[in-house]
């Protein structure tokens, strides 16, 4: 991303090869003008790397799974019902719960940003956040799904959710058969991210993909 | 803005490139300029519409070129400039011109814990809705310069009002200086051929949440 021009204008402020060392440059004149607290930058990175992350919404998705007062509950107030597991905050602050059925398959996109539910799935992965699924995915759903290794029947509807607004999507995936005796950790071990999406469809241990 | 932000329907970006395994952050780089850029966000200087609309700035060529971090470090450099907490002069040389943060107050590591835990609604008080579930709607065509969030492959289609999610910030005069001037926000269900014509998916539909600016009775059916 080197810049032939030298115009004292924001879009060429003077940029680095290397964004290591660009971004460091920043913090220390930031944190030298007094302006960001080193100590709340560890703060930030700690929350989002290493205690938000797709388990909570695994356990969200478990408890639906296993408590049918819950799953109702979640659906009609997901925002209250997922707070209940304690996750809530930025990002988190109106959710609503997309349950898949035999007849509909509910995946997420944010076709002009990134907007994903932080408090439960944790940040979104790159692919996420890049051109081929924003693209895609509201125009082809079915071919990123296969893309995904996720081939449904034609007779299933897909419905894809564009985050466009501060509404935040979780999907609940369909349980899979045959974990009838799982009691709600072991659930929560099955469900992936990618699943709460929208782009998995969550087996029983020992099952293949299809894809 | 028909920026390079508004993705829905391009072609030509190849599979998705899905990473087994992948870690929050690939570099120490964008752990810090994450970091940075949620902790400038506390500042109270600029709000999550003006963020999204400074990346929305970057112009196309770059904005498709560049890493989501590189996006909002882009993005995070401009806003300080723009709003005055840091000057051309000291990001060229990196070198501070004056040391205080004046009247601001710069939260702390427990202040930001709460503050992410705690987040920030923006619902507003409930507004009179025009349209009911049910409804078909029309996005009305415009190619606004500044911030909105009607993507352009919804724009000029029809749809149906599948719900009402109550009254939010509206995001283009929230992005402008503007004020919230909250609005009623729907669900708009739109059908796979209504947006694609031939090219779509008769059995997929997207649902895409619109305040109510946005929005025109659907023209009646012949």
């Amino acid at each position: 991303m080197a810049d032939d021009h030298h115009h004292h204008h924001h879009h060429d402020a003077p940029r680095l090869a290397d964004p290591e060392l660009r971004v460091r440059a920043l913090e220390s004149l930031l944190t030298e003008k007094g302006l960001v607290d080193p100590a709340a930058l560890d703060a930030i990175i700690d929350v989002y790397e290493t205690r938000i992350g797709p388990h909570n919404g695994a356990r969200v998705v478990a408890r639906a799974w296993a408590d049918p007062e819950f799953r109702r509950r979640l659906l009609r107030n997901a925002t209250a019902a997922i707070a209940e597991l304690g996750f809530e905050g930025s990002q988190g602050e109106h959710m609503t719960v997309l349950e898949n059925t035999p007849e509909v398959h509910n995946m997420v996109v944010c076709t002009l940003c990134s907007c994903y539910p932080w408090p439960t799935l944790g940040l979104p992965p790159v692919w996420y956040k890049a051109p081929s699924y924003r693209s895609r995915a509201v125009a082809d759903p079915r071919g990123v799904l296969a893309e995904f290794g996720v081939r449904l029947p034609d007779d299933v509807e897909v419905r894809v959710w564009d985050s466009s607004a501060e509404m935040r999507y979780l999907v609940l995936p369909a349980r899979p058969p045959g974990t009838d005796g799982m009691d709600e950790a072991a659930l929560a071990g099955l469900v992936t991210r990618d699943a709460m999406i929208g782009v998995d469809i969550v087996r029983a241990p020992g099952t293949e993909r299809d894809g | 803005m028909n920026g390079g932000h508004d993705l829905g329907g391009m072609h030509g970006f190849g599979p998705v490139a899905a990473e087994p395994d992948e870690p929050v952050f690939h570099h120490e780089w964008e752990r810090r300029a994450f970091a940075i850029t949620l902790a400038c966000g506390l500042l109270g200087r600029w709000n999550l519409d003006m963020a999204r609309h400074a990346r929305e700035r970057i112009p196309p060529p770059r904005y498709l070129g560049a890493s989501y971090y590189e996006i909002w470090f882009e993005a995070l450099l401009t806003l300080l400039v723009e709003q005055g907490l840091l000057s051309a002069d000291e990001l060229e040389t990196g070198r501070s011109a004056e040391a205080s943060a004046g009247e601001l107050r710069v939260p702390g590591p427990d202040a930001v814990r709460a503050i992410l835990e705690r987040g920030g609604s923006t619902r507003a008080d409930e507004a009179p809705a025009r349209f009911l579930v049910g409804e078909r709607v029309r996005v009305r065509n415009r190619h606004p310069l500044g911030h909105t969030r009607a993507p352009r492959y919804v724009r000029g289609r029809a749809g149906t009002i599948e719900g009402r999610h109550g009254t939010y910030v509206f995001p283009d005069a929230h992005a402008h200086g503007g004020g919230p001037r909250p609005q009623p926000l729907y669900s708009v269900r739109f059908d796979g051929i209504e947006l694609w014509g031939k090219d779509g998916d008769p059995g997929s539909a997207v649902y895409v949440d619109l305040w109510e600016g946005y929005l025109e009775p659907a023209p009646e059916q012949r």
